[in-house]
């Protein structure tokens, strides 16, 4: 394992430099001037790295399948959600079918 | 934004949503604290890095790459790449993150959940409560759960049993269909999210969200049609 001195350094750079892109995304679209057109396409950009992170997250681990159970967990909270399940019921619902399926011996 | 102005502006729905978020961050900052003490790492490492840096995928991969006798230049290199998803959500959430003194706070409150949950509003000042309560939970909810997980290390059981890792991106899932149901940028997050997925395996962690943003071409052609 690394010394104390070098993993502090470590956390101090991986800190700063996160907080400068929390910092830089207002900043850099102040930048852009007010326009509804920018103000759309950048709201559907978020919308898409949200997307893009949901899915990586449920189906990918370690660059490869996440396995069945977790995948179909996430699927159906997608389905839930998309007829206006209440919140609260996706989320248990799509742990709940995850641990059911694991409990089962499917991974 | 006030704190009290906070719970006033939430509708009860979503304060629903973001207590049950922190609570779901809670149990997996628990994992996260236990899985780093049980790799090796100096106890006092996992919740500096809660509270420094605030961002758990990011911390994860920190851990786990230091953990596995990695370089510590490979180990910053990796999750800054990973957290730079937050250059394109800052972009969309300048009016929720805050002007003057308040936006250096604003910012670092910044995560997928207060992001999803921000623009998941249709009126802008329950966007800024949902963003600012759901960014205090994650930023309270995350180091103490990394913290009761350092202290309880090896009682923590396999969390993979009762599905929290199927959590996060329900979570995001939940949060993220009613927009695209109220049809906001449905094609290019489709596009983007099957892009995401095919370029997984082949690049670094962090990489294909970006990448993703590539789907923003099919949505510009279809405005103009």
């Amino acid at each position: 394992m690394l010394d104390t001195t070098t993993v502090m350094a470590g956390a101090a750079v991986l800190a700063g430099g996160t907080y400068a892109m929390r910092l830089g995304g207002p900043a850099l679209r102040a930048r852009l001037g007010e326009s509804e057109r920018v103000d759309a396409l950048i709201d559907v950009a978020a919308t898409v790295v949200l997307v893009a992170v949901m899915v990586t997250t449920a189906f990918t681990q370690a660059g490869g399948f996440s396995g069945v159970a977790r995948s179909a967990g996430v699927i159906l909270a997608c389905v839930l959600a998309w007829y206006r399940v209440p919140f609260l019921v996706v989320i248990l619902a799509a742990a709940g079918l995850t641990a059911g399926l694991r409990l089962l011996g499917i991974a | 934004m006030a704190m009290r102005s906070i719970w006033r502006t939430l509708p009860p729905s979503q304060l629903r949503a973001v207590l049950l978020v922190s609570l779901a961050v809670g149990l997996t900052a628990v994992s996260y604290g236990a899985t780093s003490v049980a790799a090796g790492l100096p106890l006092w490492v996992p919740p500096v890095l809660a509270i420094m840096v605030l961002a758990g995928s990011a911390e994860f991969l920190f851990v786990g790459i230091l953990a596995g006798g990695g370089g510590i230049v490979a180990a910053v290199a990796a999750a800054i790449l990973v957290n730079a998803r937050h250059l394109p959500y800052g972009m969309a959430t300048r009016h929720l993150v805050g002007t003057g003194p308040k936006r250096l706070l604003g910012a670092h409150l910044m995560n997928d959940e207060s992001v999803v949950l921000g623009l998941g509003q249709r009126d802008p000042a329950v966007a800024r409560a949902a963003y600012w309560a759901a960014g205090i939970g994650v930023a309270v909810c995350w180091p103490l759960g990394t913290v009761a997980g350092v202290a309880l290390g090896n009682l923590v059981g396999d969390t993979h049993a009762i599905g929290l890792d199927a959590m996060f991106p329900a979570i995001v899932a939940g949060l993220v269909m009613p927009v695209l149901r109220a049809g906001k940028g449905r094609g290019p997050a489709l596009v983007g999210g099957a892009l995401a997925l095919a370029v997984t395996p082949f690049v670094p962690a962090g990489v294909a969200p970006l990448l993703a943003l590539l789907a923003l071409l099919t949505h510009r052609r279809s405005a103009r049609a």
